[in-house]
This record gives C-alpha cells, sequence and structure tokens, in this order.
C-alpha cells in the first residue's frame, strides 16, 4: 500500500504537472479527454512583461467568449470529464464575470484555479471568488524587489500589490503558488525568489525560467541566461528541495537551449493538454496560433469540444509520431519526447514538422546554442513590451 | 490559515484533507481521484477507504481498529501501512491535522 498513490514526483516541466493520473494511462488510452484545461479568458493585461506567454498576436476584447459561452464551455468540459480548469489570461481577474464563472465551475464540478498578476485584485473581490469555490491561487512574480520587478512588468506598484495579494490569499485559507519567473536580469535574485515564498506561507514555488517563443523570442537576447547562471540555479533549487521538504514544493523549469534533448512540449502535441483563447479556439498549446497554416476549430463552431479534441485536423496533425521527419523519424527517443515543442520548430526553422533545435540531433542546435550563448554574454538589456500595438521598446532610462 | 506543514502522522494524529485537496470519483474515467493544485493523484481502493475514514474527527488508531475489523486482519500490519500512506500524502502537501472541532 506504500505507493498507492502512483508517483507524484516534481514533473519536469509544467505541461506535464498533471500528468500523474494521466501517466498511468496515457499509453492505454487513446488520447482520452484532459485532466485539466487552461483557459485564456482574456488577453487582456495591465501587466507587458516582454516573456508573455500570449501569442504576439493578441485577441482583442470584442473577440472574447461572452459569459453565457464561457459557462457552457464549463458545463461542457466537466461532461466531457476534465477534471480541473485554470483561468488564465492575460490577466483573468480583468474579466468582471470572473466569480460567475469559477462559481459555475465549482457548480459543474470543476476545481478550479487561478493565475494571476493580482494586481487589479481587491480583498473583497479575492474573498468572493474563495466564496465561489476556488481552489486555488497562482500568483506569478517579476522578482523580490520592486525597482527590478516592476520594471520587468512595466507597471508601477505592481510587486507591492502582489505581496499585498498573496498575504490575503492565505488568510483566506487558499492554497498559494508563487510562479517566478527567471531569466539573465533577475536570476541573480534566486536566493530571495525562494526565502519570499517561504515568508508568504506559499504550497508551492515555480521557477521557470522563460521559454522563448512568442514575446519571449522577440525578447531573447535581453533574457537569455549564461550557462553559469542555470548551473547556479539548478544547485539553488536541488539545494532547497532538500531542506524544504514536506514544506514548499518546488517546480523547476529550465530553458531548453541549454538542453542536449528537447522537451516533451505539452506532453506531447494532443496527447493530455489543451487550452482554449479568448476567442474560442480550441488550441493543443497556448502558442500554437504562432504555427501558420493550421486552422483551429472554435467551440463556436458547431463541433463539439470533444469533437475538436479527437477529430480536428490541427490536433491530429502532430499527434504521435507519423508526421515526423529524419532525424526523429528513426530516433529511438521518439515516443519519448515527440520531437520537442513544434511552436519552437517551427519559430526557428520555418516547419514545424523539423526536429526542434532544442534536440542535439537537430542539425539547427550547435547553430541556435551559440547564438544563444553569445546572446547571454552580450549587453542588450533594453525590453520589448508586450501590449496590443505589436510591442513597444523600453526607453533608454528604463520603462 | 491552513494547517500545519510537516506533519508526523501518529496514531493520535486527526487527519483529514486540507480545503485544497479534493477527494472525488471521477465518473468519465471509473477511478477516484484527488484533485489538488496542479495534480491530479489516484488513490487505490484502500487509501481511498482511509481517507474516507479521515474526517478530522476519528484519529489514526480509530481508523486502523475499523479496518483491522473489517478486514479481519492483524491491527498492527494495518496501523503501520495507514501512517505510512498517510504520512506520504503529508509530505506531499496533501494532508492536514484537523484543529480543535474542525466538524
Amino acid at each position: 500500500m506504500s505507493d498507492v498513490l502512483g508517483n507524484p514526483a516534481i514533473p519536469p516541466d509544467a505541461s506535464d504537472s498533471l500528468a500523474v493520473l494521466e501517466k498511468q494511462r496515457s499509453t492505454a488510452e487513446t488520447f482520452g479527454i484532459p485532466l485539466a484545461v487552461l483557459l485564456e479568458i482574456t488577453h487582456r493585461c495591465p501587466l507587458q512583461c516582454p516573456y508573455c506567454s500570449n501569442p504576439v498576436e493578441l485577441d482583442r476584447s470584442n473577440k472574447e467568449l461572452t459569459t453565457d459561452e464561457w459557462k457552457k464551455v464549463l458545463s461542457e468540459l466537466a461532461e466531457i470529464g476534465v477534471l480541473q480548469v485554470h483561468f488564465s489570461g492575460g490577466e483573468p481577474t480583468a474579466r468582471k464575470d470572473l466569480v460567475e464563472l469559477v462559481k459555475h465551475a465549482s457548480d459543474v464540478g470543476l476545481y478550479t484555479n487561478l493565475i494571476t498578476s493580482a494586481v487589479l485584485l481587491t480583498r473583497e473581490r479575492l474573498s468572493e471568488l474563495a466564496d465561489a469555490g476556488l481552489c486555488h491561487v497562482q500568483i506569478s512574480f517579476q522578482g523580490t524587489e520592486d525597482g527590478l520587478s516592476d520594471r520587468v512588468a512595466g507597471y508601477k506598484g505592481a510587486h507591492h500589490k502582489k505581496l499585498e495579494v498573496a498575504k490575503w490569499t492565505r488568510e483566506l485559507d487558499l492554497p498559494l503558488t508563487v510562479n517566478a519567473v527567471m531569466h539573465r536580469q533577475n536570476l541573480h535574485q534566486l536566493p530571495d525568489v525562494i526565502q519570499m515564498a517561504i515568508d508568504l506561507d506559499a504550497d508551492r514555488l515555480e521557477v521557470a525560467n522563460v521559454q522563448y517563443y512568442g514575446w519571449a523570442l522577440k525578447n531573447r537576447a535581453a533574457l537569455m541566461p549564461t550557462v553559469a547562471q542555470l548551473d547556479e540555479a539548478t544547485r539553488l533549487v536541488e539545494e532547497a528541495r532538500e531542506r524544504l521538504k514536506g514544506t514548499l514544493a518546488i517546480d523547476y523549469v529550465v530553458p531548453d537551449y541549454y538542453a542536449l534533448r528537447p522537451k516533451k512540449c505539452m506532453g506531447g502535441w494532443g496527447r493530455q493538454f489543451f487550452n482554449i483563447s479568448p476567442a474560442g479556439k480550441v488550441l493543443p498549446c497556448h502558442a500554437a496560433e504562432s504555427i501558420t497554416g493550421l486552422d483551429f476549430e472554435s467551440v463556436r463552431s458547431n463541433h463539439s469540444i470533444a469533437w475538436i479534441w479527437q477529430n480536428s485536423d490541427a490536433f491530429n496533425r502532430y499527434r504521435g509520431t507519423g508526421w515526423m521527419k529524419e532525424p526523429c523519424k528513426s530516433c529511438e527517443f521518439r515516443e519519448i519526447d515527440f520531437g520537442g515543442c513544434r511552436c519552437q520548430a517551427f519559430a526557428l526553422t520555418g516547419d514545424a514538422a523539423n526536429t526542434d533545435p532544442a534536440c542535439a540531433l537537430s542539425p539547427l542546435h550547435e547553430t541556435i546554442f551559440k547564438q544563444a550563448e553569445r546572446e547571454a554574454e552580450g549587453e542588450t538589456n533594453r525590453f520589448i513590451y508586450r501590449n496590443f500595438a505589436g510591442g513597444t521598446l523600453e526607453s533608454e532610462n528604463g520603462a | 490559515m491552513a494547517g500545519p506543514r510537516n506533519i508526523s502522522v501518529s496514531e493520535a494524529s486527526r487527519p483529514v484533507l486540507p480545503r485544497h485537496a479534493k477527494l472525488r470519483y471521477d465518473e468519465t474515467r471509473k477511478v477516484w481521484v484527488i484533485l489538488a493544485p496542479e495534480r491530479v493523484l489516484a488513490p487505490d481502493e484502500i487509501a481511498v477507504e482511509v481517507l474516507q475514514l479521515c474526517n478530522g474527527e476519528r484519529n489514526v488508531g480509530d481508523v486502523a481498529d475499523q479496518l483491522a475489523a473489517k478486514y479481519a486482519a492483524p491491527r498492527d500490519a494495518i496501523l503501520t501501512d495507514v501512517i505510512a500512506m498517510l504520512q506520504d500524502l503529508a509530505d506531499k502537501g496533501f494532508l492536514t491535522e484537523a484543529r480543535e472541532k474542525t466538524l
């Protein structure tokens, strides 16, 4: 009976973090409905982080699903067997109907997570969300002190507000995850990040190195860490995990540029994850819209979500291994990492069916690694801030 | 605030799932699950039975008594297994101890 709970080991990347149940079943089942779904309910956000995971081409508010449309989506997700939903964005609290949506999700039996920048929350609204059944709050942090954090976020007062909301979260007895997005310009604060998570009484800390798609790819020269920085970060995380066992769980995501093997992105395309965009597109990954030539079905179409997951061309295009070219096609790891990330392969090679250059077997790996290394040693520190206008370069003297 | 961290499960503990860990039967997959932040755990039948008995009022000893009676099995062996299982869950942050009269 000692191993009855499966193996909830710390997952290697965030997209695998719900794989505990999935891992036992995924090989036996043909792409059963995912356990958790990411709902990007809006792309609006008061912050302008230069590594935002949203696509560079953002959905305007007039394209967003209505309250009733989201409620219908939530009911349908619960019906087909989804167990958890992550309310994300953009900034999900920018939607006036968030409490109503969380309430509806709880009513239909879904476990609800809020993934937030926190800056728009009041204590009263957070309390309403808790009453509506919210199960867990994840707050992103850009650093550990006002100066750098507010500069990265492009929003004055952001850091102070986040600390305040984190305290309210614990006062309301909600579990808290601190999500710290790390890169060259803030990795020196990692020891303080760990201490901050302890001081805030967080249950989990995600030390998430930036992944270089979309906005982050535009900002790669300003964000890419050095190999030495990463080695030190890994050492610090390993030491902290041991020291804080049973008190603070730490998830750690490394940038795949410095890996020899690519990550099993999204647990494999169309295998255990999908997300829904503000406009209602059902996507195999939150960056999938960056791949041109794929047609994504919407929840506004005549198809059910289950049909889209199982049958739509976009989900089937890179499912399994049949689409692969060499060196993936005959590679012994093809069912382990599924050739890495399709979005990254597209962004860096122009063809999503190529091997992700994060893989050492990709003919482009060496070139890209060297380029990243040069950028990491470079002096380019100004950000291109994320906004609806396609980005704005930081002024010489800071935001 | 939530229950204490780093709890040590003993015969006298009165463990309970914290608010953010929900034990549920998943109708689609026909399995019991524990829903937790960014995790879905799959407890086996015995673990489910133990957790259903952990209501914050019974202590671990009471749980072992009940299971020993039900399965006509040696209480000591059951107690050891139950403590190990609950400690594992506690170490992962999915178990808390009941405070004064939570029910």
